[in-house]
C-alpha cells in the first residue's frame, strides 16, 4: 500500500512542518505543544518503518526515489533516494527522535514549544541529508540542519553555552564551505549536480585529491576525526541531553555518510592515494581518544570522547580497501571492513545515545556531571545501575550487544590490510573498558557517596522506557545482526566495484 | 538431538532471566527454584549426551543453530560442536553448576542479593556451556567475553566493597588484554583461512604450515606460529597464566559459591579447554607449543610458592588453581591434550570441593578468612573436615585419588616430551609436587587441627559466640557430591588418557606421542599405581605433608625462623613477585598519566591553543569583534539561513503547482 507513497518526502517534511505547527502552538500550551511534537514524531517513525520493508535487498540502485526540477536555470534538482547505506540511517533518525522528545518531555520546562519544535525539524533535515541525491539540496539541509542545533545548545545548554557554539560553529562551517566549493567546481565540469552521475565523472588526480581534501574537512569536523575533534567534547558538554543523544547518535554519522556516498566513489583514486591519511587520523582516534577519554572528569566529556574513538572504528572501516588488495591481492575483506564501519555507526548512535540519556537521568536529579560527585549510586537506583552497567559494556565492545559488531568486522578486515592496524585497533579492547568501566566504577558502585546520592530516586517510567527500548535495540543487533547487515550487500558490493575502478 | 542441546543452553538462560527480572516478583524460593531446576535439567540432558557421544558411540554433531549474520560471503554461524571432549566439559560443567547452586541456597542464605546472585550464576553457567559448545570462533569468542563479563558481576557482587570493585575492574581488565591476543589471533584466522568454523578452519590449517608473515617488517615468521601464540594469549588471561595472572587471587573479593563455579572449576578452565579443541592447530607450531609449556609450568611453580605465604584461607585456594592450571597448562605445551583435560576435569571436581568447604569453614566462623585464627575445627565440623582431607589428598596427587592420576599423568608426559623447554618444564612441575602438598596441609592443619585460635577473636559482640557448628545439608551435600568424584574420577584414566576416548576431538602431530609413549607401557591401572610408587612424586608429595606437618604441628617456630633467616625471600613471595605494583604504576598509573599528557597536551595546548586560537588570534581584530557580537552574530545567521531555506522551499513549491 506504501508503493505509490513519497515516502521520503514523507519523513522530511511531516517533522518539519509539524515542527511548525508545535511552534505555531506556542507556549500558551506546552502540554499540548509535547504531545503535537510527540505525535509527530511516531507518525515520521511509521512512516520510515516500510522504507525498511519494502527494502529491495538485492539492488545496489536507489529505492523509493523521487525526482521533480527545482531550479532548472543550474539543473538543480529535488531527487530522493535512499540505498544500503543510508535507509537504515533514516530509521535511526525516526527511533532517536521519538526517544529524544520523550526524554525532554518533564525535564524541558522553558520555551517547551521551541525545544520541540527545533527537534522536529532537526529529524527532517537530517534525514534529508540522508536521502539527498542532488549535491545541492544535500548542502542545504548539511547546513540547514546545524541552525537548530545551534539552537538547541545555545538557548537550553549550560554556562558556556555560547563559547561551545561559537566552536562548533567555527569548525562545522570551514569545513563545510570548502565542500560547496568542491560541488561547485564539479557542477561547472559536469553541468549536474546529481550525485549519482558526478560518480561516473572523469576526474584527474590532481583534481580528485583537491575534490578529497575538501570533502575530508567537511565531513571529518562532523565525525569528527582527530585533530578536528575539539569542538565536540565542549559541544556535548553544553548541550542539553536531547541536544547531546542527536548529536552523538546521528548528526556524527553524517560524517561517515558522506565518506561513503561522496568521497570513496567520486574520487577513488584520491581516496586510494590518501588512504593513509585517514586510517593514521583512525587509528590515532582509536588510541589516543581513548587514554584521553580515561582522565575525564566529566561523564558528558567521557562520553564525547568515547564517540570519537569508536566512529574512529567506521571511518577506519571504510578505507581499509586499498590496504587490503596491496596486502593480500585480493577485495576479500573489504566488504567487512565498510560494512563494519556502518554497522559501528548505527550501533554508535544507540549506544551512545543511551550513555548521553543515563548521564542526563543523573543531571536532572543533581545537577552536575562530574564522576567525583557521584558513587554508589546502584543502592539507591538499582535499575538504574543495571541498564547504566549494560550500556558501558556495550561501549566496551561486549559480545552479545550490537557495540561488538562493528568493531569485530573493522579489527577482522584490518588484520587483512595490515598486522599492526589491527593491533592498534584492537587496543579498543582494553581501552574501551578501562574508561568505560572505570567510570561505571567510580559512579555506580561502592558504597553510598553522599548525602545527595542517598536521597535519589529511581528511574520514572518515562526514563524507564527510554532506556528500556535502547536496551533491547542494543541486544537485538548485537544478537542478530543478519537483518542490518542483509541491506547493505548490494550496496556494498556496488560501492567496492567503483571504487576499485579508476577514474584514470 | 539439536533440540536436546538448544535445551542444555536455553534451561539455565530463561531461568536466569526470570531471576533476574522478576527476582522481586517470584520471590526468594522460587527464584532458586527455577534456577536450580534449570541447571538441573541442563546437567541430566548433558549426561544423555554423554552418554549418547561417549558410551554408545553417537554421531559427532556439527550444526548450525542460526546464521548471525552473512558478511562479504563469510557466515558468521551460532552453532554446536558436539563431540567427546564438549561432552565431557558439559557434564562437568553443568554437575559442578549444579553443585554449587545447591550450595548457594545455605551460603546466600541472609544476602538481600539472593536472588541476584542466583542470575548471574545461572546466566555463568549458560555462557561456559556457549564456549564448551561453539563449533567457530565467533561463538567461542563470545562465551569467552561472556563469562568474564558474569565474573566481573559476580566478584563486584558485594558492590559496596571498595576491594571487591577495585578486584572485578581489574579482573575484567586483565582479561581484555588476554581477549586482545586472543580476537587477533581469530582475525588471524580469518585472513588465512576465509572461515570461522572449527572443522574449515582446522581442514585449511596443514596448508599453512610452511607460510609466513612480517609483523616486524624484515622478520619473517610462521603464520601457525604466530596465530596458536596470539590465542594462547587469550587462554593466558582467562586461565591465568603469567604474567596475566594477578585478576585471579584479587577475584576471591566475590563470594565463595563462585570462587568455586568460576575461579577454580569452570571460567579458569576455558583456556585449557580452548587449547585442546585448537589442538590441529597447535599441532603445527612447535614454537608455540614450547611456549605454552614454559609458561604453564613457571605458572605452576612459582604460584604454588606464593600460596605458602599466604593467611587467607581462599587465597591459599586460589594460589593453588593458579598453580594446577600451570600444570594443565604445560601438559597442553607436551601435547598431553588428554591428560591436560583429565586434570581438568578431576580438579573441578576436587578444588570446588575445596572452595566449598573453605566457604563452609567460613560461614561456621562469621565470615572469618584469616587461618591465623582458624584451628581446631576437625572435631565441630565433622563433614567438612573429612571432605576437605579428601580434596586436599587428591589435590596433592596422593595415591589412589583423582588427583593422583591426572598429575602423574602430566608429569610423566612432560618428561617424555622432546620439544624445547621440556627439561626446565618438568623440573619445575616435579618440584611443583612437593610445593602443593606444603602449602595444602599447611593449609590443612591451620584450619582443622592445631589450636583453637578462633575463639579470642570471635565477634562476641555480634552475639553469636560459642562453639562453630558444622553447616546445614544444603552445605555439605554439595561437600559429599563433590568428594566421590574427587577420588573415583581418577579410575577413568583408562580410557580418558591412555584410551582412545579423545581420538575424533584432539590431534597430536607426529613426534608429539607423549601420551602414546604411555599407554604402550599402560598395563592397567595397578600397574600405573605400583610404577608410581616407583618414581620421584609420589615421594616428594609425601615429604610436603611431612614437612607441613613438623612446622605447623610440631614446630611452629621453625616458620618464624625461617621467615627470619630468610626475610628477602618470603617478602619476594609475600609482594607476589611484585607483579601488582609493577601493574598498578606501570600499566595504570602509566595509562592515567598518558591520557593526562594527550589531553592537556595535545588536545588543550596543542590543537585548541595553538591552532585553532592561533588562526583566530592571527585573523586580529575581526576576531576580537566576533567574541563581542558572536550570540547576536549566531541568531543573524541562523535567521537567515531559515529564511533562505524557506525561500528554496517556496520556490520549489512554486514549481510543483505552478509548473
Amino acid at each position: 500500500m506504501f508503493a505509490d507513497w513519497p515516502l521520503l518526502s514523507l519523513v522530511i517534511w511531516v517533522p518539519i512542518v509539524g515542527g511548525m505547527m508545535v511552534l505555531a502552538a506556542g507556549d500558551s500550551g506546552a502540554a499540548a505543544a509535547r504531545r503535537i511534537a510527540l505525535g509527530v514524531a511516531v507518525v515520521t517513525f511509521m512512516l520510515s518503518i516500510p522504507l525498511f520493508t519494502g527494502f529491495d535487498r538485492s539492488t545496489y540502485l536507489m529505492q523509493f526515489v523521487e525526482q521533480t526540477p527545482w531550479i532548472s536555470a543550474f539543473n538543480i534538482n529535488y531527487h530522493l533516494g535512499v540505498d544500503g547505506f543510508s535507509m537504515p540511517l533514516i530509521l535511526l533518525t525516526t527511533i532517536t527522535t521519538v526517544l529524544v522528545i520523550i526524554a525532554g518531555w518533564q525535564v524541558i520546562q522553558k520555551r517547551v514549544s521551541q525545544y520541540m519544535a527545533a527537534f522536529l525539524i532537526l529529524e527532517g533535515l537530517m534525514i534529508g541529508v540522508f536521502c539527498s541525491l542532488d549535491a545541492i539540496l544535500f548542502y542545504i539541509f548539511f547546513e540547514g540542519m546545524l541552525i537548530p542545533m545551534f539552537l538547541i545548545i545555545g538557548v537550553w545548554g549550560g554556562e558556556r553555552r555560547v563559547y561551545a557554539t561559537f566552536k562548533f560553529f567555527l569548525y562545522t562551517f570551514l569545513g563545510s564551505v570548502l565542500m560547496l566549493i568542491a560541488l561547485i567546481y564539479m557542477y561547472s565540469k559536469s553541468g549536474s549536480f546529481n550525485i549519482l552521475e558526478l560518480h561516473d565523472l572523469k576526474l584527474s588526480l590532481g583534481e580528485q585529491k583537491l575534490i578529497f581534501l575538501a570533502f575530508l574537512t567537511g565531513f571529518a569536523v562532523k565525525v569528527p576525526m582527530w585533530p578536528v575533534h575539539t569542538w565536540l567534547p565542549d559541544a556535548h558538554v553544553e548541550a542539553p541531553t536531547g541536544g547531546s543523544v542527536i548529536l552523538a547518535a546521528i548528526m556524527l554519522k553524517i560524517g561517515g555518510y558522506g565518506f561513503l556516498r561522496f568521497s570513496l566513489p567520486i574520487t577513488p583514486d584520491a581516496s586510494q592515494a590518501f588512504d593513509w591519511l585517514i586510517i593514521f587520523m583512525s587509528l590515532t582516534a582509536v588510541v589516543y581518544i581513548g587514554f584521553v577519554a580515561m582522565v575525564q572528569k566529566d561523564m558528558k566529556k567521557l562520553i564525547a570522547y568515547s564517540s570519537i574513538a569508536h566512529m574512529g572504528f567506521a571511518t577506519l572501516g571504510m578505507f581499509l580497501v586499498f590496504r587490503i588488495i596491496a596486502n593480500t591481492d585480493s577485495m576479500q575483506g573489504a566488504a567487512l571492513g565498510i560494512e563494519g564501519g556502518v554497522v559501528q555507526m548505527i550501533s554508535h548512535g544507540f549506544i551512545s545515545g543511551a550513555l548521553f540519556l543515563c548521564v542526563g537521568v543523573l543531571y536532572d536529579r543533581m545537577h552536575t556531571r562530574q564522576i567525583a560527585d557521584y558513587g554508589g549510586v546502584v543502592n539507591t537506583m538499582p535499575v538504574f545501575a543495571a541498564l547504566f552497567v549494560f550500556f558501558a559494556m556495550a561501549n566496551s565492545g561486549l559480545p552479545g550487544t550490537s557495540g561488538f559488531v562493528g568493531e569485530f568486522m573493522v579489527i577482522l578486515a584490518s588484520f587483512k590490510a595490515n598486522f599492526w592496524f589491527a593491533f592498534l585497533a584492537a587496543l579498543t579492547l582494553i581501552l574501551g573498558a578501562a574508561y568505560s568501566l572505570w567510570m561505571v566504577k567510580r559512579v555506580v558502585f561502592g558504597d553510598v557517596g553522599n548525602d545527595r546520592v542517598a536521597a535519589l530516586q529511581d528511574l520514572n517510567q518515562r526514563e524507564f522506557l527510554i532506556l528500556g527500548i535502547l536496551a533491547i535495540l542494543v541486544l537485538l543487533l548485537g544478537l542478530w545482526p543478519a537483518p542490518l547487515l542483509d541491506v547493505m550487500h548490494a550496496s556494498t558490493e556496488h560501492l567496492l566495484q567503483q571504487i576499485s575502478h579508476s577514474k584514470l | 538431538m539439536k533440540t536436546i542441546y538448544l535445551a542444555i543452553v536455553l534451561a539455565p538462560l530463561l531461568a536466569a532471566v526470570l531471576a533476574g527480572l522478576f527476582g522481586k516478583a517470584i520471590g526468594r524460593t522460587v527464584a532458586h527454584t527455577v534456577t536450580i531446576a534449570g541447571v538441573a535439567v541442563s546437567f541430566v540432558l548433558s549426561l544423555i549426551v554423554f552418554k549418547h557421544i561417549a558410551l554408545d558411540g553417537g554421531e559427532i554433531f556439527n550444526g548450525s543453530v542460526y546464521t548471525w549474520m552473512v558478511s562479504d560471503g563469510i557466515h558468521f554461524e551460532v552453532g554446536f560442536l558436539i563431540d567427546k571432549l564438549t561432552a565431557l566439559m558439559m557434564v562437568v560443567v553443568t554437575f559442578v553448576s549444579l553443585m554449587v547452586h545447591i550450595y548457594t541456597v545455605g551460603y546466600m542464605r541472609d544476602d538481600p542479593g539472593y536472588q541476584r546472585f542466583f542470575s548471574y550464576i545461572s546466566l555463568f553457567t549458560f555462557s561456559m556451556l556457549m564456549l564448551v559448545m561453539a563449533n567457530n570462533f565467533l561463538q567461542l569468542f563470545f562465551g569467552w567475553e561472556a563469562v568474564g563479563l558474569m565474573s566481573y558481576l559476580l566478584i563486584g557482587f558485594w558492590y559496596k566493597r571498595e576491594s571487591a570493585i577495585y578486584a572485578n575492574l581489574k579482573a575484567f581488565l586483565v582479561n581484555r588484554v588476554g581477549d586482545f591476543g586472543f580476537l587477533l589471533g581469530i582475525a588471524a584466522i580469518l585472513m588465512y583461512t576465509n572461515s570461522l568454523d572449527y572443522y574449515e578452519v582446522f581442514a585449511k590449517a596443514p596448508d599453512l604450515t610452511n607460510e609466513t608473515m612480517s609483523v616486524i617488517p624484515g622478520k619473517e615468521w610462521a603464520v601457525m606460529s604466530v596465530i596458536c601464540i596470539l590465542l594462547f594469549i587469550g587462554a593466558m588471561g582467562k586461565s591465568a597464566q603469567m604474567p596475566l595472572h594477578v585478576w585471579l587471587p584479587d577475584s576471591m573479593e566475590g563470594p565463595t559459591p563462585i570462587s568455586a563455579l568460576i575461579h577454580a572449576a569452570t571460567m579458569v578452565t576455558a583456556g585449557i579447554f580452548m587449547v585442546a579443541r585448537m589442538s590441529p592447530l597447535f599441532e603445527l607450531s612447535e614454537t608455540a607449543l614450547t611456549v605454552v609449556m614454559v609458561i604453564g609450568a613457571l605458572t605452576a611453580f612459582f604460584m604454588g610458592l606464593v600460596g605458602i605465604v599466604q593467611n587467607d584461607i581462599k587465597r591459599v585456594v586460589a594460589y593453588s588453581t593458579l598453580s594446577q592450571l600451570g600444570y594443565m597448562t604445560a601438559a597442553l605445551g607436551a601435547s598431553a591434550y588428554a591428560a591436560s583435560i583429565f586434570h581438568l576435569m578431576t580438579h573441578a571436581f576436587f578444588k570446588a570441593l575445596l572452595f566449598l568447604a573453605a566457604g563452609s569453614v567460613i560461614i561456621a566462623l562469621h565470615h572469618e578468612q584469616d587461618m591465623r585464627r582458624m584451628g581446631g575445627l576437625r572435631k565441630y565440623m565433622p563433614i567438612t573436615y573429612w571432605t576437605s582431607l579428601v580434596g586436599s589428598l587428591a589435590l596433592i596427587g596422593f595415591p589412589f585419588t583423582s588427583g593422583f592420576f591426572s598429575k602423574d599423568s602430566i608429569i610423566e608426559a612432560i618428561h617424555l616430551s622432546h620439544i624445547p623447554g621440556s627439561t626446565l618444564a618438568y623440573w619445575l612441575v616435579l618440584l611443583g609436587v612437593f610445593v602443593t602438598a606444603f602449602y595444602t596441609f599447611r593449609m590443612f592443619f591451620l584450619v582443622f587441627h592445631t589450636d583453637e585460635r578462633f575463639r579470642q577473636h570471635a565477634h562476641d559482640d555480634h552475639g553469636h559466640g560459642g562453639d562453630p557448628k558444622e553447616s546445614p545439608w544444603v552445605v555439605t551435600l554439595p561437600l559429599v557430591a563433590l568428594a566421590i568424584p574427587s577420588v573415583i574420577a581418577g579410575y577413568t584414566i583408562d580410557p580418558v588418557v591412555v584410551g582412545d576416548y579423545f581420538k575424533d576431538a584432539i590431534h597430536v602431530a607426529h613426534g608429539h606421542e607423549a601420551i602414546a609413549h604411555m599407554t604402550q607401557h599402560y598395563h592397567g591401572i595397578w600397574a600405573f599405581v605400583a610404577h608410581a610408587f616407583k618414581a620421584a612424586p609420589v615421594y616428594l608429595a609425601l615429604l610436603g605433608v611431612l614437612a607441613a606437618y613438623i612446622i605447623y604441628m610440631q614446630r611452629p617456630q621453625v616458620a618464624d625462623w625461617f621467615v627470619d633467616k630468610f626475610g628477602w625471600l618470603h617478602r619476594i613471595l609475600d609482594n607476589k613477585y611484585g607483579f601488582d605494583s609493577f601493574n598498578e604504576t606501570v600499566f595504570a598509573g602509566g595509562g592515567r598519566a598518558l591520557g593526562s599528557m594527550l589531553w592537556r597536551g595535545g588536545d588543550a595546548f596543542f590543537i585548541d591553543d595553538v591552532l585553532i586560537n592561533g588562526t583566530a588570534k592571527s585573523v586580529g581584530w575581526i576576531a576580537g569583534k566576533v567574541r563581542h557580537i558572536q550570540t547576536g552574530y549566531l541568531y543573524h545567521y541562523a535567521f537567515a539561513m531559515i529564511i533562505g531555506l524557506l525561500l528554496l522551499l517556496a520556490q520549489l513549491v512554486r514549481k510543483m503547482l505552478f509548473g
